[in-house]
């Protein structure tokens, strides 16, 4: 089959006998979910087996989720984005310490470069925080046999295992031969419910025998690692993805080095074994470390005390620290001359920033709040993750902040509780139901004099247009729940015909001294779209 | 063989879709193939770039490296001066379609921009709208566009022609007959 990385993870996991996948959509890992989501009914299963495919709130609730189908002895899988995993990282890190039942794979799609993120952290080492196995494929073929293996080893040594991939693996399309699939265990809910009560007596147990699986997870990432000999001038060590782009640069470097390859170690399993490594540096005069990510890799190999050898990589410039690999950058760090190429254009070529779609809801709502500001020198437009963010550029300029999800509330929550006049936050109704609304709790009970305004299209929007995890009927009644007075939740229609009304209605909330919410109405076009051709 | 490709143009103008085309074509044919594209920020009146790699080897990297490039196809011809330092110096050209979108305060002089175009050797700039327009379907201006570059693809006209016909078969008869007319008129199209 031609399959993407994010597809041939998920089918992979069908073909594992996954009873349970949650997710929470994120670029690039959302089409994990959708694809599972499209050909869950179809995969194997035994007559009256149960498989579902969510998406749920957030990362931390589809986390949990997974959690308890291991606990009732089924095969889970969680999939989400690199910053995803920060939302998660409570059962993440905790559910290491627990005797993992039906296998628990956690898939997170690192976005090296910021292709749709705000930050290019590195999974691998939240892998090592949390004491746990991390697989790390270098193509598609090996994302759909690690996802199965990964089942197997979670199992096997009852812990969860990450699996890390990156944007170019997870969106390239390469051929995939699929193994038979196996049908949906059922082991049964676990014998051993005091493995999962993490008191302190109990999760000081489990911790010490986390770590006296350290030494195994070490030995099979040796053993899975390849080693194949070649120069002894040079050795290169390959982590993931890096593997392609040292392998397209290979043949060139024989070229210029009489025929002879360098000695080549490929490290696709975390925490490093050792040996192999060792064989390498007692073979080479020098290393160059190729990983996507962190000079982690490199990071170890240098220690404190140095390297007996040269290393050469991310941390001495080789390599560039920030942004993703490529066949270039490898090149360069080869130490080959790069390829002629045709020469840039004489004239500047602008770039094209993407856009708000023609018609969308957040351009009027955006609109109507510029107008309610006009005039206004005192205020602060807290935003958050999704389109919207497009607004802090120009022509807009009307949203002032971006930097987590539901940070937006918090953020104007925590400037209007010292003063800050106008404290406005803008997020949209999947995020709100994602990280904001414990925000609007701390607002209520502190009477914190700000506005909300939520953009309710009825969609996760930048990733594709899922559906959002609550209906927009039921929004209103919710705020009331969370104590927001009803004479200051006001839903209005994002629409151009109604942005005067709509510019009032704001002005008369920020003039509020307290809590408002201000619900702004209309459906995602890529969202009515999509659900014209389905 | 190896026949590195570049698509690229503005979101919402539906490059990939011929990405997948020329790549089905090429796998029946049994090459290696690899397709490799950003989603994400990359919508919405952004850039859209997708790399095609195909070769009778073994392929690795998911992207095309600098100075291989063989075909840059644009859907839109400022797109193509973006990328012109992934072109080959020996084998790469352009297949760029003429008519610009015009969603940014500063594009630049029209002419120039073909001018720079017309500069790579072996350059091809396609009236594609207007060509598609004849085909019967604006939308079937991307595969003008590869009918324009027929000659340089690794595969015969008749292996996409079946693909594209499996690939627009659920959208009815009349796109796909309208997207293999247009397919046709690009492969006739007398370049300079």
């Amino acid at each position: 089959m031609v399959l993407s990385g994010d597809e041939a993870v998920a089918q992979a996991a069908l073909d594992a006998g996954v009873a349970g996948a949650f997710a929470y959509p994120g670029t690039p890992s959302t089409e994990i979910m959708e694809y599972l989501q499209e050909h869950i009914g179809e995969a194997a299963g035994a007559a009256g087996t149960v498989r579902v495919a969510q998406w749920c709130a957030n990362e931390k609730t589809a986390y949990e989720s997974a959690l308890g189908v291991s606990f009732a002895g089924k095969r889970a899988m969680v999939s989400m984005k690199h910053v995803g995993l920060n939302v998660a990282m409570d059962p993440f890190v905790n559910s290491a310490l627990v005797r993992i039942h039906g296998g628990l794979v956690v898939v997170v799609a690192d976005d090296p470069g910021m292709h749709s993120s705000q930050n290019e952290q590195d999974s691998r080492l939240l892998a090592e925080f949390a004491r746990i196995p991390c697989f790390e494929p270098s193509d598609q073929q090996e994302a759909y046999d690690m996802v199965r293996l990964a089942f197997d080893y979670s199992e096997a040594h009852e812990v969860p295992v990450l699996l890390r991939i990156t944007t170019r693996l997870a969106h390239a399309r390469d051929l995939v031969t699929t193994a038979p699939a196996r049908a949906v265990s059922d082991m049964g809910k676990t014998g051993d419910t005091y493995a999962w009560v993490l008191m302190p007596a109990m999760a000081r147990r489990q911790w010490a025998g986390l770590l006296a699986k350290q030494a195994v997870f070490r030995a099979d990432a040796d053993a899975a690692s390849r080693l194949e000999l070649g120069s002894n001038e040079l050795g290169v060590i390959t982590c993931g993805l890096g593997r392609a782009y040292y392998m397209e640069n290979e043949d060139d470097w024989a070229q210029a080095h009489g025929g002879e390859r360098p000695t080549h170690l490929h490290i696709g399993r975390y925490p490093v074994g050792t040996e192999k490594i060792g064989a390498l540096a007692s073979r080479v005069g020098r290393v160059l470390v190729v990983e996507e990510g962190y000079p982690y890799v490199e990071r170890d190999l240098r220690g404190i005390f140095g390297a007996p050898l040269p290393v050469a990589g991310k941390m001495t410039g080789e390599i560039p620290l920030a942004g993703e690999l490529s066949a270039d950058s490898v090149r360069a760090a080869l130490g080959l001359s790069p390829r002629e190429a045709v020469a840039a254009a004489a004239i500047e070529v602008p770039g094209r920033a993407p856009q708000f779609c023609q018609g969308c809801p957040h351009a009027d709502s955006f609109i109507a709040l510029k107008k309610a500001l006009e005039g206004e020198v005192e205020f602060f437009a807290a935003s958050d993750i999704g389109c919207y963010t497009l607004s802090a550029l120009p022509p807009w300029n009307a949203v002032e902040s971006c930097v987590d999800m539901g940070a937006s509330v918090g953020m104007a929550r925590g400037a209007a509780s010292v003063g800050q006049k106008r404290a406005i936050g803008v997020i949209g109704d999947s995020t709100f139901y994602h990280s904001g609304m414990t925000n609007l709790i701390d607002a209520v009970k502190y009477r914190t004099p700000m506005t909300l305004l939520i953009l309710d299209n009825g969609t996760t929007g930048m990733t594709g247009a899922q559906p959002t995890i609550s209906a927009t009927s039921r929004l209103p009644r919710l705020l009331e729940g969370l104590g927001v007075e009803k004479e200051h939740i006001r839903a209005l229609e994002a629409h151009r015909r109604a942005i005067e009304a709509d510019a009032a209605a704001i002005r008369e909330e920020l003039a509020y001294d307290g809590v408002s919410v201000i619900v702004m109405v209309r459906e995602c076009i890529e969202w009515l779209k999509k659900a014209r051709k389905s | 063989m190896t026949c590195d490709i570049i698509l690229c143009g503005v979101g919402g103008q539906g490059g990939l879709s011929v990405s997948v085309v020329i790549a089905r074509a090429a796998m029946a044919a049994g090459l290696h193939v690899k397709q490799s594209e950003v989603h994400g920020m990359s919508q919405r009146g952004g850039e859209v770039l997708a790399h095609l790699r195909i070769s009778d080897r073994e392929i690795y990297s998911p992207t095309i490296p600098k100075g291989k490039t063989d075909i840059i196809f644009a859907f839109e011809p400022l797109e193509a001066l973006r990328y012109l330092s992934w072109l080959s110096v020996e084998r790469g050209t352009v297949v760029a379609a003429m008519v610009p979108i015009l969603n940014i305060p500063n594009y630049p002089d029209i002419d120039s921009v073909f001018g720079e175009i017309r500069k790579i050797p072996r350059a091809r700039l396609i009236d594609a709208d207007t060509i598609a327009k004849e085909a019967g379907n604006v939308r079937s201006a991307n595969l003008v566009l590869v009918g324009a570059a027929a000659d340089l693809l690794p595969v015969p006209p008749k292996a996409i022609e079946k693909e594209v016909e499996a690939l627009f078969s659920r959208k009815g008869e009349a796109v796909v007959q309208a997207n293999l007319k247009a397919f046709e008129l690009g492969r006739h199209i007398q370049h300079a």
